[in-house]
């Protein structure tokens, strides 16, 4: 296990080296990473550690891969799809065109499923999907459109607990251990790295996702994105977030108003 | 007994189980007098769809009240805290809550062993830890962290368990400072005032 001192240098190192800034992740989180990542790629020292986290590039960007926490899945936490489908989505239907950000988007699971569901409210045709990382390896994954088929069933009863209309094998066709889904779905989005703390608003956007990315700041750090997600909502937009996260901590919490249950939250002003 | 260490020691209780411990989690929390001066964590292995039947029969068995598990919540003293299915519970140093969707561990996700070993890492001595029946191995490795951190480490009596399984792993690699009855799980809890 590495020191407290050591992780701090660490930090330093990567602002100063790569302009990544962790200095505001939660800590308990960040240091189980790299603990972990110490553990696994078998180091002798901390000193090792840092001179490949410094100057190796192809070090630093495994790094990357392996502090952050990619894990998703296509309609995680089915009911909050399902209030996406009957009260959200409906209200931005009357737009002539709705706008929405998948900040921290990971492999892209949640974009797909955002694309599945406007394809059968009708909307997709008229919908732009922005989806955004740090990472850029995640990003590359998310634009092929390739899942593992092993997953797919797991995502194909999250989908029908989402009240999905359709058989799901409509939207993909597999190939080689590999669910290949329909370029009509990614015509509709467009990926880009983009850091939430130190990259600012590029749009204005109708509904914002930014689901299970928050957990890993601390107070200071979750209250910068939030703001950042504050100033790229239209008035009356939405902003949705992980079930155990929360805007209570932040002061962007008086211009907005939460909906019954899901944590989704409407830009009142 | 070193009851005096505990009340000096113990700020935050971590109870872990798995196949088995429900059963001695509802005979003991129903039953405990009103906790003070610490918060009890409980971590169980357990189903991942988003549901909250466990948060709701700890709720309604419990005299204790149950705190919302959500990300950056301060612990506080006098509540019960349940780990939510499909997310680890971490601590952090000035007691925040911080959850963590990371990989499964010992296939499991909340699993004990990451809860306890951030534990051990956010409260040292200041923590106690009771891993009680179950039928994988997590909870070892993440009760090994809390004793090296200076926490008191117990474990219910594998005999009487219902899954002996998971601890009879800790027992194989370390020497809890206490192993347990049910009745005297409670019985020490309630003196931990
Ligand atoms: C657990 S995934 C969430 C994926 C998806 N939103 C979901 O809920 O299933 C967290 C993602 O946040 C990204 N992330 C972490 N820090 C970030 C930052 N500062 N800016 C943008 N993305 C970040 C990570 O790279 C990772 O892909």
């Amino acid at each position: 296990m590495l020191e407290d001192r050591e992780i701090a240098i660490l930090i330093e190192e990567l602002y100063k080296y790569h302009g990544y800034d962790f200095s505001g992740y939660s800590a308990a989180s960040f240091r189980r990473r790299v603990d972990r990542l110490y553990q696994m790629d078998g180091f002798e020292n901390f000193t090792e550690l840092l001179s490949k986290a410094r100057s190796d590039e192809e070090y630093f960007k495994h790094m990357i891969e392996e502090i952050t926490v990619n894990v998703t899945e296509m309609f995680r936490d089915p009911t909050f799809y399902k209030t996406l489908r009957t009260e959200i989505l409906p209200t931005l239907a009357t737009k002539p065109f709705i706008r929405i950000w998948h900040a921290g988007c990971s492999t892209g699971e949640e974009v797909f499923s955002m694309a599945i569901l406007l394809k059968e409210l009708n909307l997709l045709h008229k919908s732009l999907l922005y989806a955004t990382d740090l990472n850029p390896a995640v990003l590359d994954v998310a634009k092929k459109g390739l899942f593992p088929l092993r997953t797919i069933q797991q995502y194909a009863e999250n989908y029908r607990i989402a009240s999905g209309k359709n058989d799901f094998s409509d939207y993909y066709t597999a190939n080689y251990g590999y669910a290949k889904f329909s370029d009509e779905l990614i015509s509709r989005m467009v990926y880009s790295q983009h850091n939430l703390i130190t990259d600012g608003s590029f749009n204005e956007f109708d509904l914002i996702l930014c689901r299970n990315v928050l957990i890993y700041f601390d107070n200071d750090f979750q209250r910068v994105a939030l703001e950042l997600f504050d100033e790229s909502l239209s008035k009356l937009g939405y902003l949705a977030l992980g079930t155990k996260e929360t805007i209570k901590f932040s002061s962007i919490q008086h211009r907005f108003k939460q909906l019954d249950k899901e944590k989704i939250w409407k830009k009142m002003i | 007994m070193e009851e005096n260490d505990l009340k000096k020691h113990c700020k935050v209780l971590l109870i872990g189980g798995s196949a088995g411990s429900l059963e001695v989690l509802m005979a003991i929390l129903p039953n405990l007098k009103p906790i003070i001066n610490f918060a009890i964590v409980v971590i169980l292995h357990r189903k991942s769809a988003e549901d909250s039947t466990l948060e709701n029969l700890i709720a309604m068995k419990s005299t204790i009240p149950v705190a919302q598990v959500e990300d950056k919540e301060v612990l506080k003293s006098g509540f019960i805290y349940v780990a939510p299915s499909d997310y680890h519970l971490l601590f952090e140093k000035n007691k925040q809550l911080s959850l963590d969707v990371s990989e499964k561990v010992n296939y499991s996700r909340p699993s004990i062993d990451v809860s306890f070993e951030s534990g051990a890492i956010a409260f040292g001595k200041k923590c106690t830890a009771i891993l009680l029946s179950g039928a994988n191995a997590d909870g070892t490795e993440g009760l090994k962290a809390i004793q090296k951190a200076g926490g008191i480490v117990i474990v219910q009596n594998p005999e009487n368990a219902a899954m002996p399984f998971m601890i009879q792993s800790v027992l194989s690699t370390m020497t809890p400072n206490h192993i347990m009855e049910v009745d005297e799980l409670l019985d020490y809890i309630n003196k931990i005032q």
